[in-house]
């Protein structure tokens, strides 16, 4: 089997780094085969993603996280052994052996054993409902157990440690549905290795209201319960109690084999090396987590692949060194951002620190600044990390400081609009060699190049050259700004198409579909496209074709271009029925109307919910029975409230003065006046807005895509809102304007946003990314520098008089009656897969198996 | 596309519905031998198609209420839930290496559909 030629390489470990080691070396000698590769691996899978090891709970499975199959080891001639871990070194006849009793002798040894969980000394961690978090089958055993303790479904959990992985645990099992999630940290503060005592005490609030319960200075003295665990007893005499338990409370170096071996190892864990990784046998290295290098343990995946590449780099006769490497981290998953980088703690007097904290929206930042103010030394961000990519860079680079460094967590004050363009600005500013992907080491100046020279400018061209955006992901969002800055330096228009089918924005389509008069789907594809089209491109189309003809969307061969939702007017629930939204104008109902939806509710057994925007959602309908329910709402006098589709919700109202002490003006009928006229009208994506009476903005219209509030003189515009997951106020576009002008306004701005905007874009996110922000929106709107205004008030009021009520339609037309079926077969039978559970006298879907 | 599956000798054929049953350039469901059945009239390809109408991500019966349409030629279905895609020939995700549903072979005649089923 060996040749001499073949030297052979032996990788103790197929994990994350021992992995990284064998792709390295495969590519390095891809002219000429040097060595022979054997790699033995203690778990019963190859290689998989363990950084992103959480992502098992929301539905990945194992293959998902899989970094390369099986069959690349065999493409790549390398002899792979799972579930065989090597039990004994020989170093003297230079071999090893495996449990299963494989002997292979090797040339050079890689020990990539990485680390286990630390497992305190506590009484009773050996006790049922104990677990630890590191491998797929930790988690498997965690989620079938969370489903089924001795007692049902575990209602209570804890994790013992209070820092990175612990929290990232403390998450996964509040998606478990635990209804109480307790965090026990044994320090003073949380993440105690990467935050400060203040970061900590914002950190805390924000996780206590996701439903943590955190636990600090607690040391814990036994794990109860006679043999599955009951509760947790602290030192200090408290006590909690819990159906299970993950400890969570550091890591341990995997470093037992390389000790009975006799290499020299640290009193506290780890396998020590030196500069090149090598331990003190020569022809032994260690890399990743179970090696001791620079006195410490890197316990991150970066650092690791750098290790990998070092000794693949050495084996090769490359000259490299493995140097002491960056520990900056971000928090993945938890529902708030914590990013920590640099050196996190420098203090005065060393540096200077500047501190930003905003207790009621749950930020805090940090930032140490040399003493001479000109370099950054390091820093933390808590509730808002946005910044964490520039600040990392501009620290690892030692970029030299703007006069007023707090500009870098506050953003720059000077005028509106801004913090992008600065960002954008910001990525090119960076010096060439600055390492844009940490995880697989890519600078600047190579995805420069490949953007350039060889024309990759998609994340997924990169990905594929450059291996950037592949590990933890973080650098996605600096590279695409890569992206476009290198194309617009090169003069290059920065195309964003819709899909491999339509090569077109979404704003260049609606001109030509119109100048072309373009009516259908198929017309479109065949004119300007090619292909068979997708789920992409066909929802777009049918936005576009609704915002220029307003045609019934069901009809001329549209209906099979809508979104799900659309194409059976009703929203897609879990388990396959639909939801029933009548419009109720603004939020305002007659006693007759209620009592009609509470009939029809009744009758065909829906589950009723007052909504977040002022109206009712009927859910858990069948396909069947939609047009019959329609047909009673639309007698009663309602109408589509056009929950499915992207097109206006609701304008959310405020009693104003027609009942409360402090209203300035009529904010209810406004509200209703302005929901007739838009209602109908298809856009990007959904439009939502509100109007309030007075300035204590009862209606939320500030945070809406558009919105009104009243004043004494008349009444303010706010543009650009947004609730959700990324919230943005809205910002002024007019103020103290007439009923008519402010209506005028609205025209012209919807209209100029459905015709410029990508698919999908948000009235926020598409007014963020233009150029000049509300400045220049403003110029167009108000001041008509475009010219357009008259254009776009008259396809303002093609739309508003055309509109029909679609459900109307459907219900008077039988042949679209028939598509509202399960089985087109046998169409009164209803989906029998369809399942209910009960709730508190309703019905919910059943959860998903 | 008939003489693609008349190889297939232990195919018995079955009547589905009716050609004007299924949506130009779209899906519906059909229940045949107990089993539900996506069928696709894919008239921009000319070509019928019929998957298993059950998504396999979250045992969803959507299948038949998703959108059609193409990837490199690869012709294929987006499940409306959360929008894994399908090959409507072989079956197999295309963007999720561990989901596969089945297809069946589908012919028409005289403005009937039929599904080969064994
Ligand atoms: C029913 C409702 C929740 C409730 O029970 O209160 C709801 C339900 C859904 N929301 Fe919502 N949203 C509802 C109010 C909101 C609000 C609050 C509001 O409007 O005041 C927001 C934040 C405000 C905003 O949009 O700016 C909201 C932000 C979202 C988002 C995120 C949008 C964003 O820009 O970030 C989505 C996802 C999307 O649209 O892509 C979403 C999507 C959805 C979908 C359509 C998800 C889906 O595709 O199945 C849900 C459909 C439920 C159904 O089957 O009918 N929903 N959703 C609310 C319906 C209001 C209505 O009467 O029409
Ligand atoms: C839940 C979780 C989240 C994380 N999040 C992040 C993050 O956000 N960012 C980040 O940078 N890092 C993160 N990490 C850390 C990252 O996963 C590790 O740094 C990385 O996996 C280390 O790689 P490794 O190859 O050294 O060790 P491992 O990936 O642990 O691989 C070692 C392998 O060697 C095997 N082995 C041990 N002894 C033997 C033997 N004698 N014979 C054969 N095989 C053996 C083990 O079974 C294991 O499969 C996270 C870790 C976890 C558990
Ligand atoms: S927030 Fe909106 S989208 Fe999310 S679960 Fe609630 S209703 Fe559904
Ligand atoms: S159920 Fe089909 S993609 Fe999730």
């Amino acid at each position: 089997m060996n040749t001499n030629t073949n030297r052979q390489v032996v990788v103790i470990g197929n994990g994350m780094v021992g992995y990284k080691f064998c792709e390295k070396l495969v590519a390095k000698q891809k002219n000429e085969r040097r060595f022979a590769l054997t790699v033995f691996g203690e778990e019963p899978r190859v290689a998989y993603d363990r950084v992103h090891l959480s992502a098992y709970f929301d539905g990945k499975t194992a293959d998902d996280l899989t970094l390369a199959p099986q069959e690349w080891y065999a493409e790549n001639d390398i002899t792979l052994y799972l579930t065989d871990p090597v039990v004994d070194i020989d170093r003297e006849r230079k071999e090893v052996r495996s449990h299963h009793g494989v002997v292979v002798p090797y040339d050079y040894l890689i020990l990539a054993t990485g680390s286990g969980a630390f497992v305190p000394a506590v009484a009773g961690v050996e006790k049922d409902g104990v677990f630890v978090y590191r491998t797929i089958e930790d988690l498997e055993l965690i989620q079938s157990y969370a489903r089924q303790t001795r007692n049902g479904p575990a209602r209570r959990g804890a994790i013992l440690g209070g820092g990175l992985l612990g929290l990232e645990a403390a998450k996964a099992l509040l998606d478990l549905g635990m209804e109480e999630t307790h965090v026990v940290e044994f320090a003073p503060r949380l993440m105690p290795r990467q935050i400060d005592e203040a970061g900590s005490g914002v950190l805390q609030r924000q996780l206590e209201s996701l439903g943590l319960t955190i636990h600090l200075s607690k040391s814990t003295q036994e794990i109860t319960g006679d043999d599955v665990i009951t509760g947790m007893q602290f030192a200090d005499g408290s006590h909690v109690d819990v159906d299970m338990l993950i400890i969570s409370a550091g890591i341990r170096p995997r470093d037992e084999l390389a000790k009975s071996a006799g290499l020299d190892t640290h009193p506290r864990g780890g396998i020590l090396v030196d500069n090149f990784l090598q331990t003190s046998d020569p022809a032994i290295f260690a890399v990743g987590e179970c090696a001791v290098a620079h006195h410490m343990i890197y316990g991150l995946v970066a650092p690791g692949y750098e290790m990998a590449e070092v000794v693949a780099a050495r084996l090769m006769g490359e000259e490299k060194e493995f140097r002491p490497y960056d520990m900056s981290t971000k928090l993945k998953l938890i529902g708030t951002d914590v990013g920590s980088f640099g050196d996190p703690f420098a203090a005065e007097p060393a540096c200077r620190t500047i501190v930003y904290e905003n207790k009621a929206k749950g930020v805090y930042k940090r930032i140490n600044v040399s003493a001479d103010g000109k370099e950054l030394l390091g820093g933390i961000l808590v509730g808002d990390a946005e910044q964490y990519n520039m600040l990392l860079q501009t620290c690892k680079n030692r970029t030299i400081l703007p006069p007023d460094p707090e500009d870098l967590i506050l953003g720059s004050r000077g005028g509106e609009g801004a913090g992008t363009g600065a960002t954008a600005g910001g990525v090119m500013g960076l010096p060439d060699d600055a390492l844009i992907c940490s995880c697989e080491a890519v600078t600047k100046v190579q995805l420069c190049q490949q953007i350039a020279d060889n024309g990759h400018n998609t994340i997924d061209a990169l990905k594929k050259s450059t291996k950037a955006c592949t590990g933890c992901g973080g650098c996605t969002p600096m590279v695409k700004d890569l992206i476009q800055a290198v194309m617009k330096q090169q003069g290059l228009y920065v195309r964003n198409v819709i899909c491999e089918h339509l090569e077109y924005s979404r704003q260049e389509l609606i001109d030509l579909v119109k100048i072309n008069s373009l009516k259908t789907y198929s017309d479109v594809l065949d004119a300007l496209g090619k292909g068979d089209g997708c789920e992409v491109c066909k929802p777009a189309v049918a936005s576009v074709l609704a915002s220029l003809w307003n045609e019934n969307i069901l009809e001329n061969g549209h209906a099979t271009i809508q979104d799900s939702n659309d194409r059976f007017l009703a929203n897609l629930q879990k388990g396959g029925t639909y939801s029933v939204v009548p419009r109720i104008p603004g939020g305002e109902i007659t006693p007759d109307k209620l009592i009609v939806i509470g009939q029809v509710a009744k009758k065909y057994g829906l589950y009723t919910k007052i909504t977040g925007g002022q109206r009712i959602d009927l859910f858990g309908a069948h396909v069947g029975d939609l047009p019959q329910i329609w047909e009673e709402l639309i007698t009663a006098g309602f109408e589509s409230g056009h929950a499915y589709g992207k097109s206006l919700r609701t304008v959310k109202s405020c009693v104003g003065s027609t009942w409360c002490r402090y209203g300035v003006q009529d904010s209810v009928s406004f509200a209703v006046e302005v929901e007739e006229r838009y209602k109908g009208i298809r856009s990007p994506h959904k439009l939502k807005s509100g109007v309030s009476g007075c300035i204590r903005e009862c209606a939320e219209a500030q945070s809406k895509d558009f919105g009104i509030i009243a004043t004494e003189k008349g009444w303010n515009l706010y543009v650009g809102g947004n609730g959700g997951s990324k919230p943005q106020h809205a910002q002024l576009l007019a103020a103290d304007v007439d009923k008519e002008t402010c209506i005028r306004l609205i025209d012209r701005f919807l209209m100029f946003y459905i015709k410029t905007a990508d698919p999908l874009a948000r009235t926020a996110t598409w007014l963020t990314k233009m150029e000049g922000g509300i400045k220049y929106l403003k110029a167009v709107i108000v001041d008509d520098v475009l010219g357009i205004a008259a254009d776009l008030e008259r396809d303002m009021q093609r739309l508003v008089d055309t509109f029909k009520c679609e459900w109307k339609e459907v219900v008077d037309n039988p042949e679209l009656r028939k598509r509202f079926t399960h089985f087109v077969n046998v169409p009164d039978q209803k989906d029998p897969s369809i399942q209910f559970e009960s709730l508190r006298g309703q019905k919910r879907a059943k959860e998903w198996a | 596309m008939e003489s693609l599956f008349i190889e297939h000798e232990h195919i018995t054929w079955h009547l589905a519905c009716e050609v004007q049953d299924i949506p130009v350039d779209g899906g519906a469901c059909v229940l045949v031998e107990g089993r539900q059945v996506a069928i696709y009239n894919f008239a921009r390809r000319g070509e019928w198609y019929a998957t298993d109408n059950e998504c396999p991500h979250r045992q969803q019966m959507a299948l038949s209420r998703g959108m059609i349409g193409s990837q490199n030629d690869e012709p294929k279905v987006a499940c409306p839930f959360h929008k894994k895609t399908f090959s409507l020939r072989s079956g197999k995700c295309l963007n999720d290496d561990s989901y596969q549903i089945a297809t069946y072979p589908v012919t028409v005649k005289d403005g009937y559909v039929y599904l080969g089923m064994d």
